[in-house]
């Protein structure tokens, strides 16, 4: 647990993420970037893509290999899959969030709960039509294994993994440097299906300081 | 060959070296581990719409596992099977890690060049994956998330990950069966945590069968119910 000195009076940008909505943003290389977790156990799907070259991206499983720890907390470093630092987790009040869980879809939706669940909002979805817009140069091919802030996907030694209740709670939020220009991609989780948003997706709020 | 009724063809990947398969629905694919300590890392595609690829969060969260063995499936990112682990001696294998790249091997094993050390040079797993990968159209925006067949990470309580040593014997295999045509990139590189700091990647053998067609008693379709929804999905697709 590391808390913020930043204010949030002092923000350079501030927006609300409804529930179930997209946001997509350019965050400069030193600038810092918050999420606050306003309602509490909301799961933010997140995903980053260098500026410079999208091809360049976040990489869950680089991430957690280089700092052989699959949960991020403050002192992360987000790796990229040619293994360059992204951004760095400077402060976290939740303790921890997912990066194995990914995203949910339509059609692992159907796996997981039944096949007549494909007509639910999934976060997929929402990642597709944050990058739809030719100007950013990203398709679906480009939409990776992305980042669960506030979720809790504890994995055991014997080789579990379950989906449990969000450790998060109102207002609890997580802030990143970063350490390259970066466009980043949220999909507010609209799950209904599981205790990822506690079965109430709430809207959450993110914040960049300069 | 347990799942295999018949051997179409066999091969080895040397070590350090990577092989793009076609797999098409029905093969099976048997990779043994001859002298022990191999790491295969592989990487999954739908071949007829490569766009659509192994997912490692949909396969971890569908079945509620961090490892890999006999019983369990592996998904593609629309809710579909492209293999399922249909044998396994060595009972775990690590869906969570990356791969080893060219600065990666460098540090860890020194300095080595083609000009100096002929085809005897280290090899990285990523510039065999761009390699095999460009082969089929497919580049760095497709290279996603590996499997790492042979080897075992387990995560303790804190979420530290510790690499297992020894996991895989000499005589070891894993035997996939390709539920949808896919194209398989295989890579013999060390494992990006294992701890030995010498150059010293393993050969495997591979065997490409024709497997018994899953039926409605197939353990890995019966292993959960999510299975039963992965392979309804599957067959559809291929009606």
């Amino acid at each position: 647990m590391t808390e913020s000195r930043l204010a949030p009076d002092a923000a350079s940008y501030s927006s609300v993420v409804p529930a179930g909505d997209f946001w997509i943003h350019e965050i400069k290389k030193g600038q810092t970037f918050r999420i606050v977790d306003l309602e509490g156990n909301q799961a933010v799907d997140t995903l980053f893509y260098s500026v410079r070259d999208t091809s360049e991206r976040y990489s869950a499983q680089d991430t957690i290999c280089a700092q052989a720890n699959i949960y991020l907390t403050t002192g992360t470093t987000l790796i990229s899959n040619l293994r360059n630092p992204m951004l760095t987790i400077v402060a976290d009040t939740c303790g921890r969030h997912d990066t194995l869980g990914g995203a949910c879809a339509q059609e692992s939706n159907q796996v997981r709960y039944a096949i007549a669940k494909r007509h639910m909002h999934a976060c997929r979805n929402s990642f597709l039509l944050a990058v739809a817009p030719p100007s950013w140069n990203l398709t679906k091919r480009d939409v990776t294994a992305n980042i669960n802030f506030f979720m809790n996907v504890p994995v055991t030694p014997d080789g579990k993994l379950t989906f449990e209740d969000g450790i998060s709670e109102a207002k609890k939020y997580v802030e990143l440097r970063a350490e390259m220009d970066v466009i980043c991609v949220i999909s507010n989780c609209p799950q209904l299906n599981n205790p990822c948003n506690a079965y109430n997706p709430t809207p959450v709020q993110v914040l960049i300081w300069d | 060959m347990s799942t295999a009724e018949v051997c179409l063809w066999e091969d080895t990947i040397e070590a350090g070296a990577s092989w793009a398969l076609i797999l098409r629905r029905g093969n099976s694919l048997r990779i043994e581990d001859p002298n022990g300590g191999a790491n295969v890392a592989a990487m999954f595609y739908n071949f007829d719409c490569p766009v659509e690829r192994y997912n490692m969060p949909d396969t971890l969260k569908a079945q509620h596992i961090a490892h890999l063995t006999k019983g369990f499936v592996l998904y593609s990112d629309m809710g579909r099977i492209l293999c399922s682990i249909t044998d396994d001696s060595c009972g775990w294998h690590d869906p969570l890690c990356s791969h080893n790249d060219a600065a990666a091997v460098a540090s860890k094993y020194g300095a080595s060049s083609y000009q100096t050390d002929r085809n005897a040079w280290h090899r990285n797993t990523r510039d065999n994956f761009l390699a095999e990968a460009s082969k089929y159209g497919l580049g760095l925006r497709d290279i996603g998330q590996n499997v790492n067949f042979f080897s075992k990470v387990v995560v303790e309580e804190s979420g530290a990950m510790i690499f297992v040593p020894g996991n895989s014997k000499a005589g070891d295999y894993v035997e996939l069966r390709a539920e949808m045509n896919v194209l398989v990139i295989l890579d013999t590189g060390q494992h990006p945590l294992d701890p030995n700091p010498v150059y010293d990647p393993r050969p495997v053998r591979f065997q490409v069968g024709q497997a018994t067609p899953p039926g409605p008693d197939d353990p890995c379709r019966i292993s959960r119910s999510e299975n039963e929804r992965g392979f309804i999905n599957t067959e559809r697709y291929f009606l």
